[in-house]
């Protein structure tokens, strides 16, 4: 695929998901936003796939980037995908704008290999701060939005999905998490400002 | 293959280093390919054989030494084979001509766009009104029935002629969608990527309702004689009204209001039942317009073939067929007569088939005229798509 270079530095995210992607993989982005994630993986890991997104203009950026695109809810956008159609469906910053995150979920891991999930923590240490001591809703480098412009419909600690992928019988292949650029190894529920979740339901895969 | 141009394009003879431009598109002009004579009929879905075959076809741009960035453009129902450019003296451009030129979306510095006029129509390809060979009078209701699957049958043989093993791009709006749609079914080695817009794999219900009063009306108009009016003047009542109840399915209950609201024309005095309200007189102005450049027969076959359409299912994208090729499917969201919905039913499809798709449904007032009219946000989308198809 030709993907136009970006000037723009890589997050730190995006290099932690495409350590996780084998090289050649089929991927599918779901609420791909303007491409940048894809067009990165499609350069430095050399994946062919496709994305979902359902704002007009992002998917206009995503075809200028050479990219293919659905313009559609990823809510709805699922459904006519053969079973393990994608060696990995990613859902990056999409799953906590979404209201029926479980389907969604389940819909994933049906369509893909395994499944990449990243999220804000709600749970991380300046949030609670903010709302333990000034008894207001969270606002931080991470989670910019006040509660009346929010694209976030689902508020999730690292905890509550680790309890979630255990009750729903999801296992966790890998995790990553992050506060600003730097990866964080202990306590990441209470430090993390991000985490990256590397999932299946196949059994055969080993951890 | 056999076959004979009228005229033979000096943009078939290929240009190597730099591109020579043998064709402005200040003053492009129709060619026609014979074809399908006798012993080379064209079969068509019907049963039934169709020959000699006349299509009237426009190119632009330069075929390249490999033969691999043509792009072939299929026209609407009413459409034909002057898609862009001018006639020498003409003030009027071909239909699409505000994407199809240097720089635009359909980019003729790069690519060798074709169009021709589908058979069944009166543009200059073999239809209803054409001489039957075998009696020396126009076809009328003689003339076999035509599907989509025939018109790109016949688009085919011109490929052919060209000795264009694989086509860079199918793309079309409406009935021009749907040859290309049944391009990549009837022939999927042999497109790269599709463009469909504002348009359906399947003819719906609602449509086929819409295309039977066409129908109807002009038959209702006693001048047709069962389609045999040649020789005394054409239905011209019934076609412009069958004109009419197409426009209105073309323009979205927005557009009307911006474009007329409620605003009175000037009555005249005396005829108390003409149109009293501007959308009223639009309607009539169009229809009558209408009927100086189409013919009646060709209205009927059309909107027949439209109504055949049907490639639900696994007909699109076969399960143990070639699937490379890539698609673009386009909708505006204020298109009722192809609305968003149905363009979602072709994505579903193809995602069924693990088949690589874009899609978009752009926000327009326009209705079913959008692929016409909103140039912006359609070049953006095809111009990047088609590069990127090229480059692959």
């Amino acid at each position: 695929m030709n993907v136009r270079q970006k000037e723009n530095p890589i997050p730190p995210d995006y290099r932690i998901i495409a350590e996780m992607i084998h090289p050649s993989a089929r991927i599918l982005d779901l609420g791909c936003g303007t491409g940048d994630l894809m067009a990165f993986l499609a350069r430095s890991r050399n994946t062919r796939g496709q994305g979902i997104e359902i704002n007009e203009s992002a998917v206009y950026e995503c075809v200028k980037k050479g990219l293919s695109v659905c313009h559609d809810d990823i809510e709805s956008g699922l459904l006519e995908y053969p079973d393990k159609s994608f060696d990995y469906v990613i859902l990056n910053q999409s799953m906590q704008e979404v209201r029926n995150a479980d389907a969604l979920l389940a819909d994933a891991l049906r369509v893909g290999r395994r499944v990449i999930v990243g999220f804000p923590n709600f749970a991380e240490i300046s949030s609670r701060f903010r709302l333990f001591f000034q008894g207001r809703s969270p606002v931080t480098e991470a989670l910019p939005y006040r509660w009346y412009d929010s694209p976030n419909v689902r508020f999730l600690s690292i905890s509550d999905f680790r309890n979630f992928c255990e009750r729903k019988g999801i296992k966790v292949l890998q995790t990553r998490y992050l506060r600003g650029q730097r990866i964080v190894a202990c306590r990441p529920n209470l430090l993390a400002e991000l985490a990256v979740f590397l999932l299946t339901v196949d059994k055969s895969f080993q951890n | 293959m056999k076959g004979s141009f009228s005229d033979f394009p000096d943009a078939v003879e290929v240009i190597s280093g730099n591109p020579l431009k043998l064709d402005s598109m200040d003053q492009v002009e129709t060619r026609y390919f014979n074809f399908a004579e006798p012993s080379e009929n064209l079969d068509l879905e019907s049963g039934e054989k169709l020959g000699p075959v006349t299509l009237a076809y426009e190119t632009y741009g330069c075929l390249n030494a490999q033969k691999s960035n043509a792009v072939l453009i299929c026209h609407a129902l009413s459409g034909d084979a002057h898609a862009a450019g001018y006639y020498a003296g003409e003030q009027k451009p071909g239909w699409w001509d505000n994407m199809i030129g240097a720089g635009r979306a359909f980019d003729t510095d790069r690519y060798f766009v074709l169009c021709s006029n589908v058979i069944g129509g009166c543009k200059g390809s073999t239809g209803p009104a054409s001489l039957n060979p075998a009696t020396g009078k126009p076809y009328g209701l003689s003339f076999p029935v035509i599907t989509i699957r025939d018109m790109v049958e016949a688009q085919r043989r011109l490929i052919d002629f060209f000795g264009i093993e694989r086509l860079l791009c199918v793309a079309g709006g409406s009935m021009g969608g749907m040859q290309a749609l049944q391009w990549a079914a009837s022939y999927p080695q042999r497109v790269r990527s599709v463009i469909a817009i504002a348009t359906t794999a399947r003819h719906s219900p609602l449509q086929i309702a819409f295309n039977e009063v066409i129908r109807q009306s002009i038959m209702a108009d006693r001048t047709w004689r069962s389609g045999d009016y040649y020789d005394y003047g054409p239905p011209d009542r019934g076609l412009a009204i069958a004109r009419m109840i197409g426009h209105i399915t073309f323009m979205s209950e927005a557009s009307m209001e911006q474009k007329f609201s409620r605003n009175r024309t000037q009555v005249l005095k005396g005829i108390p039942f003409d149109p009293e309200f501007e959308v009223g007189g639009y309607l009539k102005y169009r229809g009558n317009q209408f009927v100086k450049r189409f013919d009646a027969n060709a209205y009927l076959y059309i909107t027949r073939a439209l109504d055949y359409f049907d490639l639900s299912g696994d007909r699109l994208i076969s399960p143990d067929g070639v699937r490379d090729a890539r698609f673009l499917i386009i909708s505006f969201s204020s298109d009722w007569l192809y609305p968003p919905s149905q363009s979602q039913d072709i994505v579903r499809q193809l995602k069924k088939g693990q088949v690589d798709v874009t899609s978009c449904e752009l926000n327009s007032s326009y209705g079913h005229d959008a692929f016409l009219v909103e140039t912006e946000g359609q070049t953006t989308l095809i111009r990047n798509f088609l590069s990127s198809s090229h480059e692959r």
